[in-house]
C-alpha cells in the first residue's frame, strides 16, 4: 500500500513540468473569461453603466440599443448592467463560500489525517451526518429559517462544502504523513505545529486549491438554483440565477432575457470546472483517467 | 453477508438519530419563533405565550426533542397549521410523482450514458470518444434549471410539441401523464448521463485490457457480444456506487425540476412550505427526505456488497 502511494506521489511531482506545455487553448480561454468576469465585477461601480435597479416602464424588454447595449428586462432595467452586477453576487458567494469550506474543512482534514485515532473518527462521523442530507434540500431548509441574505447564503453554502474539503485534505495528508520528509522532520524533533504548517500544508495546498476551483463552480450553480427558485439573494439585487428565473416568464416574447444570464453562468461554471479539472489532473494522476 | 448487513445496520442507527437531531435543531435553534410565524403580525404577547404553551414550546429543548422523536416514531410527524393536512398525508400524496420522475430520469440517463460509454470505450482515444468526453464535461457545467429553460424554450415554446407545465396522474390517463413527464425527466437525465458515461467508460477501458477479453477476441466472438456480455457487467460496479452518491443530486434536481414544470411532487411541497412558512411541513419533509436518502444509500451499499464479494470481507 505504502509503496504504491509513494510511486504515485512521486509521479505527481514530475508531472507538472511535462504537462505544463499541454495546457491548451481551452485552459487559457477559461482563464481569460474568468479574469474578464472578475474584472468587470470588481470595477462595476466605476464602469459607465446605467443603474441596475432603475426601472423605466416605457422601455420594457427594449432591444439592443446605444443607451442599453443588451436591451432592458421586463421592468425596463438595463440588462448589461444587471448582468455585471449579477456577476458580483455569483462571484462573491461563489468565492467566499468555498473559502469557508477550504479553511475549516482543510484544517479538520489535515488534523484528522495527521493525528488519526479518535479525533479522526469523530470528524469523519460528524461529516457523514452533514452528507446525510441532499445538499440542496439542507440549503433550502436552513435559508428558510435564517432568512435570505447574501451573508446567510454564503455561510450555509460554505458549511455545506466542509465535508468535501475535509475528505480531500485528509486523503492527501494520510498519504503525505508517511513520506520520508515528514518522518525526517519528526526524527529531528519538529513540533506537530511545525510539521503541519511547514511540511504538510504546502503539499496539501495544491490538491486543495484544485478542488477549491471545482467547489466554486458547484457553489455558483447552487446559488443560481436557489436564486432561480426565488430563495437565494433577496429581490432588488440581481443575480444570474434570479435573472434566469425572471426571464423564464417571458420565454415566448424575449427569450434572450433568460439566455444571456444563462450563457454567462454556463461559461463561468465551465471555466472554473475546466481550470479546476486541469489542475486536479496535474496534482492527482490517479484520477487522471477520468 | 449477515454479519456485513448487521454491521452496516449498526452504523445506520446513529446516522438516522443524527439526521433527526439536525432536522430538529434547524427548526428549533435557529432564530424565528414558530408561534409568531403562525399568529402573524397581529400576535399579542398573551396569544403568543398561550400558543407556545399549547405547542409545548415552553418546555426545555431536550424534552421537546424527545417528545417530537417519540411522535415521529409512532408515525405522527405533525400537521400543517395552514392546510390542516398531516405531514404523512401530504408526503404520501406527492411521493409517487417524485418517484416516477426520478425513475424515468434515471432510466433516461442510463439509456443515454451506457451506450455512449460502451461505444467510447471500444474506440477510446478516437475522434468520437474525444468529442463525447468533451460534451460530457461541458454538460456537467449546465445547471439543471438551465437545461430546463432550454428544453421548455425549444420543445414547448418554439416547436409546441410538449406541454411546459402541468400534471395528470398516471392512473387517470397514462399517455397524458407521460407527455407531461417527458420534459422534466429529460431535464434530470441530461444532468445525470455525463457522470454515468464518464465512470462506465473509464471502468470499461480497464476491463477491456483484461486477459479474458483477449481470449474472447481470440475465440472469434463478435465485438458486440464481447462488449455487452463479457465486459459490461464487471465494469458496472463503480456505476452502482455513484448511483448512491447521485441520489442526493437527483433529489436536489427534482426539487428544481418539479418547481419549474409545476409537478406536484415532494420538491414542490418543500418549496411551497418554505414560501408559506409552513414550518411543520418543512420539518417533516426535510426529516423524511434525509432519512429516505440515508436508507437509499444503505441499500446501494448492500447491493454493492452483493455484486462485489471483496466489500463484504472488508478490503476494497
Amino acid at each position: 500500500m505504502a509503496t504504491l502511494e509513494l510511486e504515485v506521489a512521486e509521479e505527481a511531482v514530475s508531472q507538472p513540468a511535462r504537462k505544463g506545455r499541454r495546457l491548451g487553448m481551452l485552459f487559457w480561454a477559461a482563464i481569460g473569461w474568468m479574469t474578464f468576469v472578475f474584472a468587470v465585477a470588481v470595477f462595476a461601480t466605476v464602469l459607465p453603466l446605467p443603474s441596475p435597479t432603475d426601472m423605466d416602464l416605457l422601455e420594457k424588454r427594449a432591444p439592443f440599443s446605444a443607451a442599453h447595449w443588451l436591451g432592458t428586462d421586463g421592468l425596463g432595467r438595463d440588462e448589461l448592467s444587471r448582468l455585471i452586477y449579477g456577476a458580483r453576487i455569483s462571484l462573491v458567494v461563489g468565492l467566499c463560500a468555498p473559502v469557508i469550506g477550504l479553511t475549516v474543512g482543510g484544517a479538520l482534514g489535515m488534523l484528522a489525517g495527521y493525528f488519526r485515532g479518535r479525533f479522526e473518527s469523530t470528524v469523519v462521523g460528524s461529516m457523514d451526518v452533514l452528507l446525510a442530507f441532499p445538499p440542496l434540500v439542507l440549503a433550502l431548509a436552513v435559508t428558510a429559517y435564517l432568512g435570505q441574505s447574501i451573508f446567510n447564503l454564503t455561510c450555509i453554502l460554505g458549511v455545506l462544502g466542509i465535508p468535501a474539503f475535509m475528505r480531500v485534505a485528509r486523503a492527501a495528508t494520510l498519504t503525505l504523513a508517511r513520506r520520508e520528509f515528514v518522518i525526517a522532520a519528526q526524527a529531528l524533533g519538529a513540533t506537530h505545529t511545525r510539521i503541519l504548517l511547514r511540511e504538510l500544508l504546502p503539499n496539501v495546498m495544491l490538491p486543495l486549491f484544485a478542488f477549491f476551483l471545482l467547489a466554486v463552480a458547484v457553489t455558483i450553480v447552487v446559488e443560481g438554483s436557489l436564486s432561480f427558485l426565488g430563495l437565494g439573494v433577496p429581490p432588488p439585487i440581481s443575480s444570474w440565477g434570479s435573472m434566469i428565473g425572471e426571464g423564464r416568464e417571458s420565454l415566448d416574447v424575449a427569450p434572450r432575457l433568460a439566455f444571456m444570464p444563462a450563457a454567462a453562468m454556463f461559461l463561468t461554471v465551465l471555466s472554473f470546472n475546466l481550470v479546476g479539472d486541469t489542475l486536479r489532473a496535474l496534482t492527482d494522476p490517479r484520477q487522471g483517467a477520468l | 453477508m449477515a454479519f456485513f448487513v448487521a454491521r452496516r445496520l449498526l452504523y445506520l442507527l446513529p446516522v438516522l438519530i443524527a439526521v433527526s437531531l439536525l432536522t430538529f435543531s434547524i427548526a428549533s435553534l435557529l432564530p424565528g419563533d414558530l408561534a409568531y410565524t403562525i399568529l402573524g403580525d397581529q400576535a399579542t404577547p398573551e396569544n403568543v405565550a398561550a400558543l407556545r404553551r399549547d405547542m409545548g414550546l415552553d418546555q426545555p429543548i431536550w424534552w421537546r426533542y424527545i417528545s417530537w422523536l417519540g411522535n415521529v416514531l409512532q408515525g405522527d410527524f405533525g400537521r400543517s397549521f395552514r392546510t390542516g393536512q398531516t405531514v404523512l398525508q401530504a408526503v404520501a400524496e406527492r411521493l409517487p410523482v417524485s418517484i416516477e420522475l426520478m425513475l424515468l430520469a434515471q432510466f433516461g440517463a442510463l439509456a443515454i450514458g451506457v451506450p455512449l460509454a460502451i461505444v467510447c470505450a471500444a474506440r477510446s482515444g478516437g475522434p468520437f470518444d474525444r468529442f463525447m468526453t468533451g460534451t460530457a464535461f461541458g454538460m456537467l457545467s449546465v445547471p439543471t434549471f438551465l437545461s430546463a429553460i432550454l428544453l421548455i424554450y425549444f420543445f414547448a415554446v418554439e416547436l409546441r410539441w410538449l406541454p411546459a407545465t402541468g400534471y395528470v396522474p398516471f392512473a387517470e390517463d397514462p399517455a397524458a401523464n407521460l407527455r407531461f413527464m417527458v420534459l422534466p425527466a429529460l431535464t434530470l437525465a441530461l444532468a445525470e448521463w455525463p457522470g454515468i458515461m464518464r465512470v462506465l467508460r473509464s471502468d470499461m477501458i480497464a476491463t477491456l485490457q483484461e486477459d479474458y477479453i483477449a481470449l474472447a477476441k481470440a475465440k472469434g466472438l463478435k465485438a458486440s457480444r464481447i462488449l455487452f456480455v463479457h465486459a459490461l457487467k464487471p465494469s458496472s460496479l463503480t456505476l452502482v456506487t455513484i448511483t448512491g452518491i447521485n441520489i442526493g443530486r437527483l433529489i436536489g434536481g427534482a426539487v428544481i425540476v418539479e418547481t419549474v414544470f409545476a409537478l406536484p411532487g415532494i420538491g414542490r411541497l418543500l418549496i411551497g412550505a418554505i414560501l408559506t412558512r409552513d414550518l411543520i411541513i418543512l420539518q417533516g419533509v426535510v426529516l423524511l427526505v434525509g432519512a429516505g436518502f440515508v436508507i437509499m444509500n444503505f441499500i446501494v451499499d448492500l447491493l454493492y456488497a452483493v455484486l462485489d464479494p471483496r466489500i463484504r470481507h472488508g478490503h476494497a
